[in-house]
């Protein structure tokens, strides 16, 4: 026999199940509990950088929105940078911008939506930047494991055209599929990302 | 120090793929092209930082957390346990969410319409960092089994449902966390999504008498383990310079 290695097996996954707001999001489930909640809006007054609005909603199989997905996202602030101590970027962080968000989809139309700014481009391996994006993670009953997938910004078409996740993807129908549309609603941005989860125009889901 | 670190990847052999017929839910809302396997680059590794300004005094305490008139009705139980990733580190300061049933197998939420009713006296959610060793701990009472519309006469074993952080995005696990003994659990079709035989033992929290308070509550441990980081000793730089 061989020295054993001494590592843990990893803890499997189960679904979110159908309530996972009371956990996650409780006021979605009806009640208020905590002092603090966490919440789909990512900035204040204070963030820098361009104020935009993400917004979409999740398809299942046969084209019914996913009305009780749990949708979070993760970015880089304005210059680029997460704020985690794993980013040595040499760029600013923003004090009052921590990058992460969580959104609990409308119960009858199945939309979700964030408020926060678009994030900077920053560096990919090899020292290739990575066009701009927001990292999205989203569970719900049905899902046995969480989801990931990115969601690019359509009208950064150069720095897309040279992104190494975008170009990994061979089809380009395939890779429309990480773009989300701009569009502009009186004074405020608007990017739309709905996400199939199976089927035509299935979504690109990431094994990260 | 810090040097950003590529993260194991998921185990595949253990983890529940997304398309489980057993569990009808999932056949519409399982993909069906391959997964793009990504090497990790700054998106994957890092991951949001939560501290104790983001919760509550009562966060991790779901015995008082909703008590309105009175404590809720029930088995008072501690859970504890440590949240790991598989090099055996702690993973210190990092955000674990959990919510359940109350006693009756009835969840606060709007959607629920179970026939057992709502305990006025029980939220059944809360929260808390691990500590610099890993641990976690709340208090609460025993959920109990449900019915649920998968085949008829389905039911769940009483769980806990848990959500974690960890420190990359992509270590984000949620799971659920179920009671030894319990003689639902072979039979539920959601226990059965997972494949491996002992990753389903692992879900499983043993009685923990020594951590019991005498004359107050049973306790129970349930340890998380989250994916690794690569421990190569030539790391990659993720920033590429
Ligand atoms: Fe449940």
């Amino acid at each position: 026999m061989p020295q054993t290695l001494d590592a843990l097996k990893q803890t499997a996954a189960q679904t979110a199940g159908p309530f996972v707001h009371i956990g996650l999001a409780p006021r979605a489930a009806g009640f208020d509990i905590f002092e603090k909640n966490f919440s789909p809006v990512l900035v204040d007054e204070r963030t820098e950088g361009e104020r935009i609005t993400i917004e979409g909603r999740v398809f299942d199989g046969a084209g019914t929105p996913i009305r009780d997905v749990l949708v979070e996202i993760w970015q880089a602030n304005a210059a680029g940078r997460y704020a985690h101590p794993a980013d040595r970027q040499a760029k600013d962080l923003d004090p009052h911008f921590r990058g992460w968000g969580r959104a609990a989809a409308d119960f009858e139309t199945g939309l979700w939506r964030f408020e926060t700014i678009k994030p900077g481009s920053c560096i990919g391996r090899q020292g290739r930047p990575m066009a701009p994006h927001v990292n999205v993670w989203f569970v719900a009953r049905g899902i046995n494991i969480g989801l990931n997938t990115r969601m690019y910004f359509e009208d950064e078409a150069e720095a897309n055209a040279a992104d190494p996740v975008l170009n990994l993807i061979e089809t380009p129908a395939r890779r429309k599929t990480l773009l989300a549309r701009r569009e502009t609603r009186g004074t405020e941005t608007v990017y739309l990302f709905d996400i199939r989860v199976q089927g035509e125009d299935e979504t690109v889901f990431l094994d990260v | 120090m810090n040097r950003s670190r590529e993260l194991l990847p998921w185990d595949r052999a253990l983890q529940p793929p997304a398309f489980t017929p057993g569990y009808k839910t999932s056949v519409l809302r399982s993909p069906r092209q391959a997964l793009l396997s990504l090497h990790n680059s700054l998106s994957e590794v890092t991951g949001p930082v939560f501290g104790p300004d983001d919760l509550g005094p009562l966060d991790n305490d779901l015995i008082l957390n909703h008590a309105q008139t009175g404590e809720p009705i029930g088995e008072r139980i501690i859970v504890h346990g440590r949240v790991l990733d598989e090099n055996a580190r702690p993973v210190p300061h990092t955000l674990v969410e959990f919510w359940q049933a109350n006693a009756g197998g009835r969840y606060r939420h709007k959607k629920d319409t179970y026939i057992a009713p709502i305990d006025p006296n029980f939220g059944g959610c809360g929260r808390c960092l691990t500590d610099e060793n890993g641990s976690y701990f709340f208090r609460t009472v025993k959920p109990g089994p449900y019915p649920w519309r998968n085949h008829i006469n389905s039911w769940r074993p009483a769980h806990i449902h848990f959500s974690v952080f960890g420190s990359g995005f992509v270590q984000r696990l949620v799971t659920q966390m179920y009671f030894e003994g319990d003689p639902l659990i072979p039979i539920c079709p959601i226990v059965q999504t997972i494949p491996d035989k002992d990753a389903i033992d692992r879900l499983i929290a043993p009685l923990d008498l020594n951590a019991s308070i005498p004359m107050d509550m049973l306790a129970y441990q349930f340890d998380i383990v989250l994916r690794g980081s690569r421990s190569t000793p030539f790391e990659n730089r993720l920033e590429g310079n």
